[in-house]
């Protein structure tokens, strides 16, 4: 552990003699960007220590790709303070970019190089050596199970391999921070676990995860920490299980009375659960009990198409944050 | 080791630690050749069709214009007063075009479309190089297609008979120096191309100067004004350059020349590192 002491952020306690006092690899403070005139970003402040996964999770134009340019040196902030790993990744752009690895939102693969050549370029741009990139690239190519495609050309590959080794090749230089910009977007729901399950064995190696998503079961799913972002802004900072604790209720009943029926029903379910949600398609009553919820309800004589008790999730969050749900 | 069982200390990715020590410039980071193997890499399966084709265009009008127009014209007065043949008159006018039209293709065309449609900036500026690194490898490739045209294109010159005095091998450098500026200068501007329309500009400013730039012709038949034009242009100069190196005789004008390929080389690199750092990096 002593170089990863050595490199973290000044903010970060490191004076302090406990052991297990955090060291923050992110510290970001009242960070703010501006295009023209519109705000992306409108001065959020986070820290992430080292090893954690830490999402961002807000619907499209909350503003989170934009936080994640300005981490990875990409995008310059218009205000505020960034630290990564203990350095301004305005001043030291390349430096602060050998330490991370980067999954954009959209695979920017090398279209003109096989699928190995991929991994032996991108960690050229690095300045690693090929004696280390060759192993390094067979070891990627199993991780991210493309071995028998090592010879074959991008274009060739299914979405879900384009993603696989897009981040097989952030993770070539052996980053300290992972940027992942959407993950799973676009992938078939196997896909989508085989990738979680890769992100989970980075986890556990150590390596600090940086996630955007609009997909609450991802968010809930990998993350140990997340802010939830909207308009630039944070609206909330917790674990998953904490922020449906502190903000909504342990179960819902969702109802779908038909889309003539669903705004007016409204009234007539008054006093049933702790609060009532009315969407266009359904309403939803939040309750501790959802299948008591749901006899309060045909007890009033009302008789909805179509029941469902679930738990609740990150996306009932939103809702109760911002009035509007994550996917639109 | 697998990648599934790293820890931290700092023994088991000794190599990855050292690569992260090196000493970086908030532009640069000291590794043009990784972005100059990439190219050769990609070269090496895709664009050989378009190099070698880029290679025949000036024989092709050596041989027609030099030989062909060159029986009616008879001989001419090259730079230091003795006669010539047309076609010796004509070679490094060819050659500096050759040198220009690779240049620039490679760092137009091939730019606009790694920039816009292949996103390959983007990736290269997100790991630890700068975009000077950048810069600086693409219009390497750029020089390294220049340095292949002008060599093949001196030994055609060599196997005709136009080649008269060992001075003519100073021909390959100087061709480089040209395709430098043109290659430096052409990716700067190409970066503030949008369209495919827009790309059309760069034909409608090469081909006049190809074809005025004192290329067929001495610069004499034009009035002031005009020969005051050509000579802004940065062809004239490379024409010129060439031409006096073919014939190996040296005037004060041969330092204006390489002077001016100079200055437009620092203006290009300096511009197109700029460039590519608005673009990819605000």
């Amino acid at each position: 552990m002593v170089r990863v002491s050595e490199l973290v952020s000044k903010e970060s306690p490191v004076s302090s003699p406990s052991d297990a006092a955090p060291q923050y690899v992110i510290t970001a403070e009242n960070l703010t960007k501006r295009y023209g005139d519109v705000t992306a970003v409108d001065g959020i402040s986070f820290r992430v220590p080292a090893g954690e996964a830490f999402g961002l999770l807000g619907p499209n134009g909350a503003g989170k790709s934009t936080t994640m340019k300005m981490i990875g040196g990409v995008s310059q902030r218009t205000s505020g303070s960034l630290s990564i790993m203990g350095l301004d990744p305005e001043q030291h752009g390349p430096e602060v970019r050998a330490h991370l690895g980067v999954v954009p939102q959209q695979d920017n693969l090398d279209e003109e190089l096989k699928v190995r050549d991929n991994l032996l370029v991108y960690g050229r741009y690095f300045g690693l050596p090929m004696s280390y990139l060759r192993r390094k690239a067979d070891e990627l190519l199993e991780f991210a199970q493309l071995t028998d495609k090592a010879n074959a050309k991008v274009d060739a590959l299914s979405g879900g391999m384009k993603r696989r080794l897009t981040i097989a090749r952030s993770l070539i230089n052996e980053p300290r921070i992972l940027l992942l910009d959407e993950p799973t977007t676009g992938l078939d729901p196997q896909a989508r676990h085989i990738l979680w399950d890769r992100l989970f064995r980075l986890k556990e190696q150590g390596v600090t995860l940086i996630l955007t998503t609009h997909y609450m079961d991802e968010a809930e799913q990998l993350c140990d920490r997340l802010i939830v972002v909207d308009k630039g802004k944070i609206m909330a900072e917790g674990s998953p299980a904490s922020l449906i604790r502190d903000y909504s209720t342990r179960e819902v009943l969702e109802l779908r009375f038909g889309s003539d029926r669903n705004a007016s029903v409204g009234a007539e379910l008054e006093g049933i659960g702790e609060r009532l949600e009315t969407l266009p398609d359904r309403v939803l009553i939040y309750a501790h009990d959802g299948e008591a919820a749901l006899e309060q309800v045909t007890a009033r004589g009302l008789r909805p198409v179509t029941s469902l008790v679930r738990r609740s999730s990150l996306e009932d969050v939103f809702l109760r944050l911002t009035g509007r749900s994550l996917v639109d | 080791m697998s990648v599934l069982t790293g820890s931290f200390n700092a023994g088991d990715h000794s190599v990855t630690d050292a690569a992260r020590r090196r000493r970086f410039g908030p532009m640069y980071s000291r590794n043009v050749r990784a972005v100059v193997a990439r190219g050769l890499m990609a070269t090496k399966s895709s664009n050989w069709m378009v190099m070698v084709s880029g290679f025949f265009e000036p024989v092709l009008y050596l041989i027609s214009m030099g030989v062909g127009l060159g029986a009616i014209v008879g001989s001419v007065q090259g730079p230091g007063g003795q006669e010539i043949s047309y076609a010796a008159y004509i070679a490094p006018a060819l050659l500096a075009v050759s040198a220009m039209n690779g240049a620039v293709y490679d760092s137009t065309w091939n730019v606009f479309f790694k920039m816009n449609f292949a996103k390959l900036y983007q990736g290269m500026l997100y790991t630890s190089l700068g975009p000077l690194d950048v810069a600086m490898g693409e219009i390497f490739l750029a020089l390294l297609r220049g340095f292949l045209y002008a060599t093949g294109f001196t030994a055609v010159m060599g196997v005709m008979g136009l080649i008269t005095t060992p001075w003519a091998i100073l021909m390959i450098p100087a061709s480089v120096l040209i395709a430098f500026g043109f290659a430096s200068f052409g990716m700067g501007v190409t970066s503030f191309m949008k369209t495919f329309q827009q790309m059309d500009w760069i034909n409608f400013v090469m081909l006049p100067m190809f074809l005025f730039s004192a290329t067929f012709y001495p610069l004499s038949v034009y009035p002031q004004y005009i020969q005051w034009l050509i000579q802004a242009m940065p062809l004239w100069h490379g024409v010129e350059l060439l031409r006096q190196i073919s014939v190996g005789v040296f005037t004060p004008a041969t330092a204006v020349h390489v002077g001016y390929y100079l200055v437009m080389i620092a203006l290009g690199v300096t511009l197109t590192t700029g460039r590519l750092r608005r673009l990819f990096l605000t």
